[in-house]
């Protein structure tokens, strides 16, 4: 191989750059999420939308929300459980889950993921 | 053609290492306005558009400026220019990325830059802007590129380039009129509301482009084996010295139409950048360093010997870079913004960030351009032109 | 998609409950000044505002100008620089800078005004947003979506009015001394870092029936002061008080139909 020395090199440097997040995490496993209720929401039983429905699509439902609220004024959300709901993440959605670092971060944090939507929305106060 | 670029004198890199050391700089002054925001600028809630700004306007104008290469070669088959056409457009080409980074950098939230494609909205001509920026500069790699290649091959590129060369000339006319009309259209600022908008930027851009380009070219003529030509050289002394005189013209007929009027609205921006408003008059001194350069590029521009004579025609393309850079850049963008809407002046100067950061994007666009000069000359000396 | 008639009588029932509470907290809040084809507020109309000048005082402009900065999260800086303000007092020769001379009331020179957005009928600003973040909605009120702003300021350049702000820094970090319970409102957002904004009329107040804060401030203090209704109702306050008093706009050679009204005699 034609300056095979230095292509050999080149290949273990760019491929151990590439793998080395493994190396570095090998070994720890991380903590599965465990979101928790606050008795407020453990009250209420039912969320917007059934738990299945809101696990993998809550961030499209707020999407949305926020598309029809900001855009075109409507604020009402009638959901398939019957009931009418205000649509506001920090009005309605906080206020029964008000324990982000309890609830919101412990899936977005497993994953790592940072939603923007804190930069602008406010969060409720949490007792340590 | 681009290992042309590789190969170099330790000049050539010596320059290009210089160029990145100031790139990294900027880029890092930017990380850091990225974070923090824009409070890092001179900007303030008055002046919302600032040096970045400026920079962008000045710079879209040269981008245009390689029509002046190009027309008189395609449209009016002057084959004397053939030597620069393909210069005219890689410099047109360094000067629309810096445009675009100058955007880049002057947004409040970059990330959704995409939005203006994913929600367009023709009545913003910024939405206009957009789209005629990058297909200049689409257009100007496809032409220049490829006129090159065939240039290095010897034989002559094909009709589909020659096609996008003759698009190009409306084209270029149409960007610098389309950034125009982002100033010449708005009710409240009194500046900028002028029908003669396009035409200054137009007449601004066509002499401050090609006085570059000239001296651009004395810099090729001294480091390597290419001449541009000394009548080419003449030719474009020419067009920018009718290019200024139309500049400045403009200028004065703003200046007429402001003071015979008599009309607050349309005196008292000049005013301020004239003279100072209320006691505040930090752009003064800028101001009327436009005017000494004018008067020094005018002088040597109009008399024929100091114009044909390629060391004072060198000093005029710099007073002209100069002039209209000062004209073009702070002076129209804080002209528009003082006074304010409530009749009071807020002043604005640069921060030390914005400028190095500035620094960083010109440093970024000179890169680009020594890159794609040093393959554009190469090959000319190869093909011994 | 059918709807059973057990859920619509639900949904009209829970809808017709909330527009008449909506009312209700009104007419609370307003006595005498109800809006008598005000229901439901947010529906399609031509929003405007007049402003009795005669009632208004620099310490109402103040008043409002809290409320309003209270409601809407928006800090304070202490910095013109930087500044966000959505309602604020000018003097009457920066606030209309072509109509004012030296020989006018002394009253008149010395008066502040309360300036706002103006949610003009052809406003420049929307023309201009690239992307639409700024928009004027069908009932008059020129908004903003805080989602999709850029941040490149071209509505800030086209507003003739300086009506707009932007967020130059991270307004959550504007400084504690002066911002002591920022947040002031928790069912309201604050904005980001690289938006611009401005007064929205309070839209989403006046989706519940309510006025907006600085109107509501100003007639606790004197009634009467900011009236604010349709005016595309012949019989609604707004127009009843544009007949009978002058009233004046800023700028109306721009052609921007501004929506602000001064009265002054």
């Amino acid at each position: 191989m034609y300056d095979g020395g230095k292509i050999i090199v080149g290949l273990i440097i760019g491929i151990g750059l590439l793998l080395s997040p493994f190396f570095y995490n090998a070994g720890k496993a991380l903590k599965p999420p465990k979101p928790e209720l606050t008795p407020k929401a453990k009250q209420a039983k039912v969320c917007v939308e059934s738990l299945e429905y809101m696990r993998s699509n809550h961030m499209h439902l707020l999407d949305k929300w926020r598309q029809t609220v900001v855009r075109k004024g409507e604020r009402y959300y009638k959901s398939t459980n019957g009931k009418t709901y205000y649509k506001s993440l920090q009005v309605t959605c906080l206020d029964c889950h008000s324990n982000k670092s309890k609830f919101c971060d412990q899936c977005h944090n497993y994953i790592g993921m940072k939603p923007f939507c804190w930069d602008c929305h406010l969060v409720p106060k949490e007792k340590k | 053609m681009l290992d042309r670029a590789l190969k170099g004198s330790s000049r050539y890199w010596g320059w290009l290492i210089f160029l990145l050391v100031l790139m990294g700089m900027g880029f890092v002054l930017w990380l850091y306005q990225f974070k923090v925001g824009l409070k890092i600028t001179g900007m303030s809630r008055d002046v919302s558009w600032g040096f970045y700004i400026a920079q962008f306007t000045y710079l879209v104008g040269v981008a245009a400026s390689g029509v002046m290469v190009v027309l008189p070669y395609y449209l009016h088959d002057y084959k004397k220019f053939g030597r620069l056409t393909v210069l005219g457009e890689f410099m047109a080409i360094a000067a629309v990325l810096m445009c675009l980074l100058f955007i880049m950098v002057d947004l409040g939230k970059l990330p959704r830059l995409v939005n203006v494609i994913m929600y367009p909205h023709p009545k913003s001509i910024l939405f206009w802007d957009m789209i005629v920026l990058n297909g200049y500069l689409i257009l100007n790699i496809l032409v220049g590129w490829n006129a090159l290649a065939a240039e290095r091959k010897g034989i002559h590129y094909k009709t589909w380039v020659k096609v996008l060369a003759y698009i190009s000339i409306p084209w270029a006319f149409s960007i610098h009129t389309v950034t125009a009309f982002l100033y010449a259209g708005l009710p409240g600022r009194h500046f900028w509301l002028t029908a003669i908008m396009a035409p200054r930027f137009l007449a601004s851009a066509f002499c401050s482009g090609p006085a570059i380009l000239l001296l651009i070219c004395f810099i090729i003529r001294k480091l390597t084996r290419f001449d541009p030509g000394k009548e080419q050289m003449r030719t474009l002394g020419s067009i920018i010295a009718y290019a200024f005189i139309l500049n400045i013209f403009f200028f004065l007929m703003e200046i007429f139409t402001s003071f015979y009027s008599q009309i607050p609205a349309h005196m008292d921006s000049l005013v301020y950048l004239f003279r100072g408003l209320d006691g505040y008059g930090r752009l003064a001194p800028w101001m009327w360093t436009f005017v000494f350069f004018s008067v020094v590029a005018l002088i040597l521009l109009i008399v024929p010997y100091t114009r044909r004579k390629e060391d004072t025609l060198a000093v005029a393309a710099g007073a002209v870079v100069i002039a209209t850079w000062i004209d073009k850049g702070l002076g129209l963008i804080i002209g528009g913004f003082v006074p304010n809407p409530f009749d009071k002046v807020f002043e604005y100067w640069p921060t030390v960030p914005e400028v190095l950061i500035s620094v960083g994007v010109w440093a970024t666009g000179f890169f680009v351009l020594t890159v794609l000069f040093k393959i554009a000359v190469s090959i000319k000396e190869e093909v011994g032109v | 998609m059918g709807i059973s008639r057990r859920k619509f009588l639900k949904v009209t029932g829970l809808s017709a409950l909330i527009a008449a509470s909506g009312k209700a907290g009104f007419e609370l809040l307003r006595p005498g000044q109800v809006e008598a084809s005000s229901v439901p507020l947010a529906k399609g109309k031509r929003w405007a505002m007049a402003i009795d000048m005669r009632k208004v005082t620099p310490e109402m402009i103040q008043e409002c100008k809290k409320a309003c900065h209270y409601y809407h999260n928006v800090p304070e800086f202490g910095n013109p620089k930087v500044e966000i303000k959505w309602i604020w007092a000018e003097q009457y020769e920066h606030a209309f800078p072509d109509e004012h001379h030296e020989y006018q009331p002394i009253d008149i020179i010395e008066k502040e005004f309360p300036l706002l957005c103006n949610h003009c009928s052809n406003p420049p600003c929307c023309r201009v947003c690239p992307t639409g973040a700024t928009w004027q909605r069908e009932d008059g009120v020129v908004m903003m979506d805080w989602h999709r702003c850029i941040g490149c300021r071209f509505c800030m350049a086209g507003c003739p009015y300086g009506s707009r702000s932007f967020n130059w820094g991270d307004p959550r970090k504007a400084p504690k001394e002066l911002n002591p319970n920022f947040p002031t409102n928790p069912d309201f957002p604050t904005r980001t870092l690289g938006v611009v904004e401005k007064c929205t009329f309070c839209e989403e107040r006046l989706a519940k029936g309510q006025l907006p804060v600085c109107v509501e401030t100003a007639n606790k203090i004197e009634k009467g002061s900011f009236i604010f209704g349709d005016l595309a109702d012949p019989d609604s306050n707004v127009r009843k008080a544009l007949r009978k008093h002058f009233s004046i706009r800023r700028k109306t050679e721009l052609g921007t139909h501004p929506n602000i009204y001064y009265i002054i005699a």
